[in-house]
């Protein structure tokens, strides 16, 4: 098993974070992990993003040119990462402010409306989370087990009763799905 | 905390340095902030070893500040480092240049930018010539590690170390952005003591640790103003390097036992051909990879022995291509070398480095 993921996005919406979460999942699960940010001057009011590449074998390069799944998160990263999907691989979006919507027919497409949905319950903070259910759900390379495992190994233990919170997000996100 | 032995942990390539050096019983650390490699003093404040293990965390005033510092520190005998980027260790040369001379053991780490100038925070190799070629003035050398990995960050911390007190010279790490910033799964090794100062005295007794009653004065000195006393020290010098040449090169090779061609390539450019050479070994193309884990002293005789059976070589930098005169060196005329590199703080993509190959090498296959 390897799976290569790009995830992208304006800077503050959790790009980097839900990486690590899924990088350490894997971790869990007895994966090689590799997470690789791209931590230049994009990360400044442009696009953020991170490469994660999850394997039963040693990762060669952490820095790829096409991908299995990209999680895009913002209009710049459909923009820039539609055509560097692996034909047969999962492209999954953040509907909210998209204008031009990925169009590809060789790739699969999802659409899972995150930010819309965690700001009508008022769970702004959950987005990425709601995210990375939805992706898990589509591609379940990890269990939802090991990524609280990994939260729970990550957060201090201040931010622990915070858990459970993830958990839902996790399972709600799950249900956002949209297949184009 | 100190009880956990061999753990596995996900983190950043300077988060592992930082780790590795308070493990290895590394007495003081000595450095200026800049990117891409803050994070080592940053994971050391956050550590605090100066109330587990008692080992110095200082923010120096300067680069040149804090290789002083170091020269200062090793003088004692004591496990001194630091680190910095490219900008930044244009302004250790000469420090680096008298701590060799005065024969001290230290570790420094250079996460490499992209340059010349102040360039750009992105990742780049375009300081190897400095780094083996002696980046300060005189007959010089720094034993220079690549590590490739995380893990590698950790286990060359403690190998930096060992060769520096081995051949009582500098050892640099020198790695680049995309290996100090990325994370990987890293098992770090156990907590060892320092040494004390009476196990210094023992071990190493040219230290200077303030001379006891009885006991022979300990100069130690970058300077030697009759030249026929200085030729000695450089001759030592040279002696001691063709030692660490015969000893300590080290290397890995992936697919080279029927490799018709080459490619050569050392720290994050190495994995990045690695996929390279996986694409093209798919096509059935025969590549073989040789990295370079100790640049100096270089893996010159590996480098012609299976280039020599092959058709040709590819050296891969983040550079103009700087480590690539090395490579030309090893092989000498017998097939031809080739270049590909980018610069300014690009990483090659891995179709790239194919495309090269196919290019610039299996021309006729095109």
């Amino acid at each position: 098993m390897k799976e290569e993921i790009i995830i992208a996005g304006f800077g503050g919406q959790g790009v980097l974070s839900m990486g690590k979460i899924l990088a350490y999942s894997g971790l869990m699960q007895d994966k090689e992990v590799s997470w690789m940010p791209a931590y230049g001057p994009e990360q400044r009011g442009g696009t953020a993003n991170v490469t994660v590449i999850l394997s039963d074998e040693r990762i060669s390069s952490p820095v790829l040119n096409t991908y299995d799944t990209a999680i895009l998160l913002n209009q710049p990263s459909i923009d820039k990462f539609e055509n560097k999907i692996k034909p047969g691989g999962s492209l999954i979006f953040d509907g909210n402010g998209i204008t031009r919507f990925p169009d590809r027919k060789d790739i699969h497409i999802y659409r899972v409306d995150a930010t819309e949905y965690a700001a009508v319950n008022n769970i702004a903070k959950m987005m990425n989370m709601l995210m990375l259910g939805a992706v898990l759900k589509i591609r379940p390379i990890v269990e939802i087990k090991n990524v609280l495992k990994g939260l729970k190994k990550t957060l201090p233990e201040r931010h622990h009763h915070l858990i459970p919170m993830n958990e839902k997000a996790l399972q709600a996100g799950a249900e956002l799905i949209v297949k184009l | 905390m100190r009880t956990e032995q061999e753990e596995i942990r996900l983190m950043k390539g300077n988060e592992a340095i930082a780790e590795a050096a308070i493990r290895c019983g590394c007495d003081g650390y000595f450095g200026y902030p800049i990117t891409p490699q803050s994070e080592i003093m940053e994971t050391l404040m956050d550590l605090r070893p100066w109330e587990s293990t008692g080992m110095v965390v200082l923010q120096a005033e300067s680069e040149t500040a804090s290789i002083n510092m170091v020269y200062g520190a090793a003088g004692c005998g004591k496990k001194a480092m630091t680190s910095s980027s490219s900008p930044g260790m244009s302004l250790m040369q000469e420090g680096l240049s008298y701590i060799a001379c005065a024969e001290l053991p230290c570790v420094v780490v250079n996460v490499m930018r992209g340059g010349p100038g102040l360039g750009t925070i992105q990742p780049s190799q375009a300081d190897y010539y400095q780094s083996v070629k002696g980046g300060g003035h005189g007959d010089y050398k720094l034993i220079t590690l690549a590590p490739a990995s995380v893990q590698e960050m950790a286990d060359f911390t403690m190998l930096a170390f060992e060769l520096a007190f081995k051949y009582r010279n500098p050892a640099l790490i020198l790695a680049d952005g995309i290996i100090g910033q990325m994370m990987e799964k890293v098992v770090l090794p156990p907590y060892q003591a320092r040494m004390t100062e009476e196990e210094i005295r023992r071990k190493y007794p040219w230290a200077t640790l303030g001379k006891l009653r009885g006991q022979k004065q300990n100069i130690i000195t970058s300077l030697c103003l009759l030249p026929e006393e200085m030729e000695a020290v450089n001759l030592h010098l040279q002696a001691k390097y063709r030692q660490v040449e015969q000893n300590e090169v080290r290397y890995e090779t992936l697919h080279c036992d029927d490799a018709e061609y080459l490619i050569v390539a050392f720290g994050s450019t190495a994995r990045v051909c690695q996929k390279a050479v996986e694409t093209a070994r798919e096509q059935g193309i025969k590549v073989g990879l040789l990295r370079p884990i100790t640049l100096y002293p270089y893996p010159s005789e590996a480098i012609a022995r299976i280039a020599g059976r092959g058709r040709g070589v590819l050296t891969v930098e983040m550079s103009a291509g700087q480590m690539l005169d090395d490579v030309r060196l090893a092989v000498n005329g017998a097939v031809p070398v080739e270049f590909f590199g980018r610069l300014g703080g690009i990483v090659p993509a891995p179709d790239e480095v194919f495309e090269a190959l196919k290019t610039k090498l299996i021309k006729e296959n095109v």
